[in-house]
């Protein structure tokens, strides 16, 4: 009982936290509980932070697999689906499926060594849960955002600004909502099937939780064989016949505690037959009376309903098209055609993820970075390799000088923290000119757009017929200059192609 | 320096002439009611019925209402409410018109200025609706030739645009006819050649007077003064003879019109000149398409502080209508209070005193010193090819600048509210994709603009004030209206 309020109240705290983490696109967010991604399992092996996985696993070593039932946001995402379903004591024991955990468990391991991406977003937990919130729940969140702001622009207040939601991916989407599908629904049926079957992290911790010190262990000699503990197991890992008890599986969630009538479980270390009563180990009060008021857990829990499921992609507004020839009349805003995302041969990773590889290798595409970048830039990829782990395009945004944003926020280090200094000094790519769609030549008019807004000053108009003084001036692209921030391709007047891109590089290089 | 001596004594000179003729409407009408004249033009109140000032028209004898209804800014339907200028797309809200233009009309109003440019084209179309429910003898309608386009230069082109503007009017004559707008394009002098000389047009609106079909026949005037002689010099010649001629006149552009834009003239000298030819100037941009209604907030506190019963738009239709030789003042009324407001201020007017005719000096002093782009919001600039919302971005960057959101130091106290008004606001009033830092400076919109702007130069600067403010990088942050000034 005990335990399992603690448990709940955590968790409930976690969730909505890592949860707001993930949608807030302000940073504010981010300033507070930048950590609670970084304490992430999968995140914090492959940004080899030593400090967090030996915590965690002590913390395993201690008290079993709380990380799932607290720290992991998929894990509370399926205990509240379930919790949702009235019937609590729908569970019974299975035997573990062993022999698919532990090839899982070896294909994320040459996945991650491999650098494909896409097998490791679609195994790692933390990242399911960031594509989920990303896909499903952001461009609610950006609604309602945007409600707040159309109410505080009529206030004059700027209390709020409005993003634009768009569909950043379209697989990335589809997966997001097969993923949520699929778990939501073993969640509904059979509890915790996804992190004691599939997930690759929990059953590592699961078998480091064997040799946990604190434990739910049976006391034979109380149990009367009611099965109660059983049914109401959502990892279906407590086999009461025989009074044992699924380490690997168990999430330490304390409800068969709360559910055994007759002190047959207790949560304690040592052996299974200590003194009396319930050595409710966590010192305080043998909870003696059975779960008192159990509102536990707080609506706000739910927060991520099935009616999330319902809401479509988003939907990128098209401009209201007005055809206006010549101008004969005052006023009227000429169409503005939507841009092609220009197609690279190398695509451009984020400044700081040093190179594709590196990249690949450490990203387990969770949508941090996706969801945080202000500008648009980021969004996942749709390479098969790398399917889901962001990648860059400059149609809505560029890459802007003063922004760190993405390099801030990954947890992973796929993307290591730099300043804007460092940004401004890294080449990420270089701009092309595609003669073919330039305006100057295309309209004949004057433009020089890109020149003009290159940061790196790595753009100049040079005569196009170096012989003819009077020939059109056109961009030139000073490739040891440009960094590839992308101002040129998002500036360029030339629709729907841009007549200037960003091709990526392998490996970024200082400059 | 000397000149600017001149232009102040001149500026004196016609003061006290208007104060003179002006007094006598202001004795009569206070002589009719008992309520002191202040109470009268309280702006806030439900104005008055038949206390409208009215000119008289020396060559017809009309007796034109000293407020005249711009049909420029009409109401639409969008839910937002704007005018049909910034709300490009919507419709027209005919009704919202119709009973406007009635309660115009009611209140003593019979001047209607239209175009067949205005509003995309619809203005006409939505004035003749809401007129033809009046006698024709009710009210006076003012149209333009506005054949900018260069294929509508021909003769047929514009004897076609003439003849639609009767249809569109439902009129069989026009009272007043504007040749639109001369003294713009590249080569003012070559354009205002083929767009009324070379092509016969103006002889054939000379003859459309003749035959009674148009009634008084002028020129509305902008941008370069060369034209503006010019066609004075047709007028002195005989060659053409101007019943009216419509300005721009307020007071700020009463002396610092050059100042705010060297390539502006002075409406001292539009007005002077006109004066000596006794033609009756018709007076546009009272308001500056609504900028000396909402001035930088230390000039609004002034004129309120010094009269709290009266807007601050008020004292610039005061200004407007104190000169003697004004006919009548142009207003673009989107809603109601407007028209109400305006209604006010003439029924009727108070003129101006020399001594508010001197504050209201200082205060178009000290707001040049604010660097306001001059934008009127009048849309002829529009479409932009690239799909900029040019009036958008410089309303915005104006607003800012009159609330005190353009930080120059990262220093500042309030540099961080100023910048997320500036920076919020701007994606607020103007879409990502039609903002300054879109423009590849074309030039296609600068020989379209009667303030002269040099759209293109501007749009840069705010563009690189705009991505000094997002990069919090100081230097660009000081006054880009001064150094980008050559």
């Amino acid at each position: 009982m005990k335990l399992r309020n603690i448990r709940v109240a955590l968790a409930v705290v976690f969730f909505t936290l890592i949860t707001w983490l993930l949608l807030d696109f302000t940073g504010t967010a981010h300033h507070w509980l930048g950590w609670m991604a970084r304490i992430q399992f999968l995140p914090a092996v492959l940004a080899l932070n030593v400090v967090v996985v030996v915590l965690l696993v002590l913390l395993t070593l201690l008290f079993g697999r709380i990380y799932c039932s607290v720290i992991c946001p998929l894990g509370v995402m399926q205990d509240i689906i379930s919790w949702l379903r009235r019937k609590k004591s729908r569970f019974s024991y299975s035997p573990a499926l062993t022999w698919l955990r532990l090839p899982l468990v070896a294909l994320l391991a040459v996945s991650m060594a491999a650098g494909m991406g896409s097998i490791v977003a679609l195994l790692a937990p933390y990242s399911t849960y960031g594509r989920i919130v990303a896909n499903l729940l952001q461009p609610v969140y950006l609604w309602v955002n945007n409600g707040l702001a159309a109410i505080a622009e009529h206030y004059g207040s700027y209390a709020f600004y409005s993003r634009e939601v768009w569909l950043r991916s379209l697989p990335t989407f589809v997966i997001a909502v097969a993923t949520f599908g699929v778990i939501a629904v073993l969640a509904w049926r059979n509890g915790r099937t996804w992190c004691n079957t599939v997930c690759p992290v929990g059953t590592v911790l699961g078998y480091l939780s064997k040799f946990a010190w604190l434990k739910i262990r049976f006391r034979a000699d109380h149990c009367k064989h009611c099965g109660q503990c059983a049914s109401h197991c959502k990892a279906s890992c407590i086999d009461f016949k025989n009074h044992t008890v699924d380490y690997t599986r168990c999430v330490t969630c304390g409800d068969c505690l709360d559910t055994c009538k007759f002190g047959a479980l207790s949560y304690c270390a040592g052996s299974p037959n200590p003194p009396k009563g319930g050595l409710d180990d966590s010192k305080k009060q043998p909870g003696t009376l059975p779960s008192k008021g159990d509102g536990g857990i707080p609506e706000k829990g739910a927060g991520l309903d099935r009616r999330a499921f319902l809401v479509g992609g988003a939907i990128v507004a098209a401009e209201a098209a007005l055809a206006q020839a010549g101008k004969k009349v005052d006023g009227g805003l000429a169409a503005i055609e939507d841009k092609a995302v220009a197609v690279r041969t190398t695509p451009l990773t984020p400044p700081g993820s040093a190179s594709a590889r590196h990249f690949a290798q450490h990203c387990t595409a969770c949508q941090l970075c996706v969801t945080h970048c202000p500008n648009d830039v980021l969004r996942p990829s749709g390479i098969l390799l790398t399917l889901m782990q962001p990648t860059m395009s400059y149609e809505r945004g560029y890459c802007r000088p003063e922004c760190t944003r993405c390099s801030k926020v990954c947890p992973t280090g796929a993307i290591h923290p730099i300043d804007t200094a460092q940004k401004s000094s890294t080449q990420i790519g270089h701009a092309v000119w595609v003669k073919a769609n330039c305006v100057i030549l295309r309209d004949r008019v004057s433009c020089g757009n890109c020149a003009r807004h290159c940061p790196a000053g790595a753009i100049m108009m040079v005569q196009l017929d170096p012989s003819d003084d009077t020939s059109p001036l056109v961009p030139a692209v000073d490739r040891a200059k440009c960094i590839g921030c992308g101002a040129c391709e998002y500036l360029c007047p030339a629709r729907p192609h841009t007549a200037i891109y960003v091709e990526g590089h392998e490996v970024h290089k200082e400059i | 320096m000397s000149n600017k001596t001149y232009t102040r004594r001149n500026f004196l000179k016609v003061l006290g002439l208007a104060g003179a003729t002006a007094a006598t409407p202001a004795i009569v009408s206070c002589a009719g009611g008992d309520k002191p004249a202040t109470a009268a033009t309280g702006t806030d109140q439900e104005p008055p019925i038949g206390k409208m000032t009215y000119r008289t028209n020396p060559k017809t004898g009309d007796r034109v209402s000293l407020l005249g209804y711009g049909m420029m800014r009409l109401p639409t339907l969008d839910a937002g409410g704007g005018s049909a200028r910034e709300e490009h797309d919507a419709e027209i809200d005919q009704e919202m018109v119709n009973r406007q233009v009635d309660y115009a009309i009611e209140h003593g109003v019979n001047y209607f200025d239209t175009s067949p440019a205005y509003c995309r084209g619809r203005s006409e179309h939505a004035t003749g609706i809401a007129l033809a429910r009046h006698k024709r003898e009710e009210f006076f309608i003012a149209t333009k030739l506005s054949n900018f386009s260069p294929d509508t230069w021909s003769h047929e082109a514009g004897v076609e645009m003439f003849r639609n503007s009767l249809r569109e009017l439902q009129v069989d004559y026009v009272d007043y006819l504007l040749l639109h707008a001369i003294g713009g394009g590249d080569d003012a002098m070559d354009e205002f050649n083929q767009r009324y000389i070379d092509n016969g047009i103006l002889d054939y609106l000379i003859q459309q007077r003749d035959a009674g079909i148009i009634k008084n026949l002028g020129f509305s005037y902008h941008g370069d003064v060369a034209i503006f002689d010019h066609a004075l010099k047709m007028h002195d010649s005989g060659k053409v003879k101007w019943d009216f001629v419509q300005i721009e006149l307020n007071y700020l552009d009463w002396r610092f019109a050059d100042e705010v834009n060297d390539s502006n003239t002075d409406a001292e000298y539009l007005y002077g000149e006109l004066v000596r030819r006794d033609i009756p100037a018709v007076v546009m941009e009272p308001l500056l398409g609504g900028r000396l209604a909402s001035l930088p907030e230390p000039l609004a506190a002034k004129l309120l502080a010094r009269d709290p019963g009266h807007s601050v738009a008020s004292w610039a239709f005061r200004y407007a209508g104190s000169f003697p030789n004004v006919l009548t003042v142009l207003s673009g009324m989107t809603y109601m209070e407007h028209l109400k407001e305006n209604l006010n201020t003439y029924s009727p007017l108070l003129s101006l005193t020399d001594e508010e005719m001197k504050f209201l000096e200082g205060v178009a002093a000290e707001y040049v010193s604010y660097n306001i782009i001059p934008c009127t919001a009048c849309q002829y600039c529009m479409p932009c090819p690239y799909g900029i919302d040019i009036p958008a971005v410089f309303g915005h960057y104006n607003k800012c600048l009159s609330e005190g959101c353009v930080p120059r130091s990262k220093e500042q106290a309030d540099y961080q509210r100023a910048r997320r008004a500036f920076l919020v606001g701007y994606d607020r009033s103007v879409p990502r994709l039609r903002q300054a830092d879109h423009c590849i400076g074309c030039g296609h919109c600068e020989p379209h603009c009667p303030q002269r702007i040099r759209i293109p130069r501007e749009m840069e600067r705010i563009s690189r004030y705009v991505d000094a403010l997002k990069a919090g990088n100081a230097e660009g942050l000081v006054d880009p209206h001064l150094r980008t000034e050559d």
